[in-house]
């Protein structure tokens, strides 16, 4: 493969202390990559540490160990403060709660030119008004909703003005934190088709995050499968949504309802059971066919390639 | 299409249904801010209207009143001494007990008897006092009763002046002492609360802030500064300082503050996790910056709310502090000192207690009633 790698990340780790000697391990070794252009997909159960992947990504929490590098280089190095602020530019996040995200007493001109603010990207109030309603209008927002207040609007009008906040330093990657999890179901189609306009118009690479696969398949190149802190199976996503190989992510298949009676009356829930594992040996993510890794120890690992060869 | 032939509907006739969510809709209502909508809901608020009305004018009574009648604050001269209130025109309603007379009820054996003790009482002055028999008597003891009243303006000859609230026991203006009193009052807790204010509000945004060790040790330092008490403190000061405003506005500022910033602590520790101080992070914005934009403008209004709470409360601690002994000095007033020497001529000329008793508890409710009014106003669930 000779595609950009954008961002590498590289046995990150991320442990919260809680209390004098407790300490959670919310991510624990977290390797992959992202290519430039694609759409990375996050998936797992509530809890497993998707969202502190990202943060940590992002710098917004410190990391206890591993690596992140973004365009080769390192992101969690020592920085000076206008190092910082142009990887500030280059990154940004999408929030989950659009209750929570937006700041109840600024207007939504303010908190779209917050971005244009800090980094100094236009050098007077026309020119700032002028850019903030250029943004709304990519995101789908009327342009006089600028001088309006965050509580006037509804969950997924919310959700896309802190799309365009994002938008507004010309970011190359954004995080998506579980960002149609908060909305109705018709309007996480709408949210998750604007996101992928603007990726085409903008060249973004996304790290898309979220608990259930069935949207993440219809966004995502490719798929890393978290449970517990770990990466468990990452392939593309047809690839993983057709040939499932670690017994969590068959069972988080499992799960999907179709509209489909025929295949809904044989659908059988697989509930995963982490004690069909083998323990003796080292978990490892190892590539089981091109592409497809899996998370297991060695002796698993003939057994996957083997089920793979015959059939 | 009949009905056999459902089965057999062409594809193409089916076209999906598009749910679309109006998002470039304009809106018609007026755009309000929170504060345009908090104002809109205090003032609406008719107690609160009317609190900040009483308010308003204690407080101008305060500046302006001593000077609407020609007594100083510490004229003192005892052969005035304890004269009851009398205002022009309202003395002639004699309910209102304005009229500038003493009045009192006498038993005895008989008239005679009872007549003579009111005469006694009344500096002997008898040609001033009304005496009305009220119960003739049988000769037992006490049996007969007078209600004697004593015009004691003219007695003194003084029958143009006019003490509006009355003097005290040294003969000076209770009207200009009671405005003055009040002042000082409403200085202590005006300055005890933006002490609080100021201190609290750095203090619990400091420690919720930054969190981790700093929080820790600023919690522990609070912790032991809450577990003294006012009055302990209030006494070691005054080995150091003399009573006065400065003392008891330190005694308040030592403690006082720490409600606040317990409060400011909490919601900056709730929201500086809130995902838009997040974003406002990824975006670079620094942490002056967001204390600024972010975390002040989201905790102003409970700051108000509970400044306007710790103004009674001052209020209320001063008032103490000076009824027990340990505040304002005399010649110094202030409403504390005042009930404390009402209190002490409480049976015989009621009056001194009145008027600072009056003025001290329309300001507590008054400043309550608009905290009130204010944490209605700022909760967004009060708007309408
Ligand atoms: N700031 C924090 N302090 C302590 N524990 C945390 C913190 N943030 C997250 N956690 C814990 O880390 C784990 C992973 O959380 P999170 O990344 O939010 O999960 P997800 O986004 O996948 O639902 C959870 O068990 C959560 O309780
Ligand atoms: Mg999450």
């Amino acid at each position: 493969m000779t595609r950009e790698k954008l961002l590498e990340v590289k046995n990150l780790q991320k442990h919260f202390a809680v209390g004098k000697k407790n300490t959670i391990k919310a991510v624990d070794g977290v390797s992959f990559d992202v290519y430039k252009g694609e759409t990375f997909g996050l998936v797992g159960e509530s809890g497993c540490g998707k969202s502190t992947t990202g943060r940590t990504i992002i710098r917004l929490y410190d990391a206890t160990g591993g690596e992140v590098k973004f365009a080769g280089e390192d992101v969690h190095g020592k920085k000076n403060k206008s190092e910082l602020l142009k990887f500030n530019r280059k990154m940004q996040m999408i929030f989950q709660d659009p209750s929570s995200s937006l700041n109840p007493r600024m207007t939504v001109l303010d908190i779209i030119a917050e971005g244009l603010d800090v980094h100094k990207l236009v050098k007077n109030d026309a020119e700032r008004k002028a850019k903030v309603e250029e943004l709304l209008e990519a995101v789908g927002l009327n342009r006089e909703h600028a001088t309006r207040f965050p509580h006037e609007f509804s969950g997924g009008q919310r959700q896309r003005i802190g799309i365009a906040r994002a938008l507004a330093v010309d970011p190359e990657f954004i995080i998506a934190d579980e960002p149609i999890s908060a909305l109705d179901v018709s309007i996480q189609a709408q949210v998750v088709n604007l996101l992928k306009k603007l990726q085409k118009e903008r060249g973004l690479t996304y790290l898309f995050i979220a608990h259930d696969l069935s949207m993440v398949k219809y966004i995502s190149d490719r798929i890393g499968v978290m449970y517990m802190g770990n990466l468990v199976e990452l392939a593309e996503s047809d690839e993983l949504y057709n040939n499932p190989i670690h017994p969590y992510t068959k069972s988080l298949l499992s799960a999907i309802p179709l509209p489909d009676p025929r295949y809904e009356r044989t659908r059988k829930r697989i509930s995963y059971d982490p004690t069909v594992h083998d323990t003796d040996g080292e978990f490892e993510l190892r590539e089981v066919t091109p592409g497809h890794f899996v998370r297991c120890t060695a002796k698993e690992f003939e057994r996957y390639q083997n089920e793979q060869k015959n059939k | 299409m009949d009905k056999n032939n459902l089965n057999n509907i062409p594809k193409d006739l089916f076209v999906p249904l598009v749910r679309k969510e109006d998002t470039s809709d304009r809106i018609s209502t007026p755009s309000r801010t929170f504060f345009q909508d908090a104002k809109r809901t205090l003032f609406n608020n008719k107690p609160a209207v009317f609190s900040m009305i009483l308010i308003l004018f204690i407080i101008i009574m305060s500046i302006v009143g001593p000077w609407m009648n020609s007594f100083g604050s510490d004229e003192q001269d005892l052969k005035r001494a304890k004269m009851p209130p009398r205002v022009p025109v309202l003395e002639n309603v004699s309910w209102l007990g304005m009229d500038g007379t003493l009045s009192g009820t006498f038993q005895g054996k008989d008239v005679q008897q009872a007549t003579a003790k009111a005469n006694a009482r009344f500096d002997r002055k008898e040609e001033f006092i009304d005496i009305k028999v009220i119960n003739k008597g049988d000769g037992t003891r006490n049996s007969a009763e007078v209600k004697a009243t004593y015009h004691i303006y003219e007695a003194k000859d003084m029958k143009d002046t006019y003490f509006w609230f009355g003097s005290d026991a040294l003969g000076r203006d209770q009207w200009t002492r009671l405005w003055e009193g009040t002042r000082v009052s409403l200085i202590i807790a005006f300055v005890a609360a933006v002490l609080d204010l100021v201190i609290g509000v750095a203090y619990g945004g400091i420690s919720g802030f930054y969190g981790g060790r700093v929080d820790n040790v600023m919690q522990r330092i609070a912790e032991i500064l809450v577990g003294i008490p006012n009055l302990v403190i209030i006494l070691l000061m005054m080995l150091v300082l003399k009573p006065g405003i400065i003392s008891i506005v330190i005694a308040l500022s030592i403690t006082g503050w720490i409600g606040m910033s317990r409060i400011v602590r909490g919601e900056v520790l709730k929201l500086k996790n809130q995902e838009f101080v997040l974003a406002s992070r990824t975006l670079g914005t620094s942490n002056g910056t967001i204390i600024r934009k972010h975390l002040v403008p989201n905790i102003s209004g409970i700051i108000i709310i509970n400044t306007m709470f710790s103004v009674p409360g001052a209020i209320f601690f001063e008032a103490f502090l000076s009824f027990i002994g340990l505040g304002i000095v005399p010649p110094d007033a202030s409403l504390g000192s005042l009930i404390d020497l009402g209190f002490d001529n409480l049976r015989l000329y009621p009056y001194m207690l009145v008027f600072p008793a009056i003025v001290i508890s329309v300001l507590m409710i008054a400043f309550n009633i608009v905290g009130d009014g204010l944490r209605d106003a700022f909760d967004p669930k009060m708007h309408k």
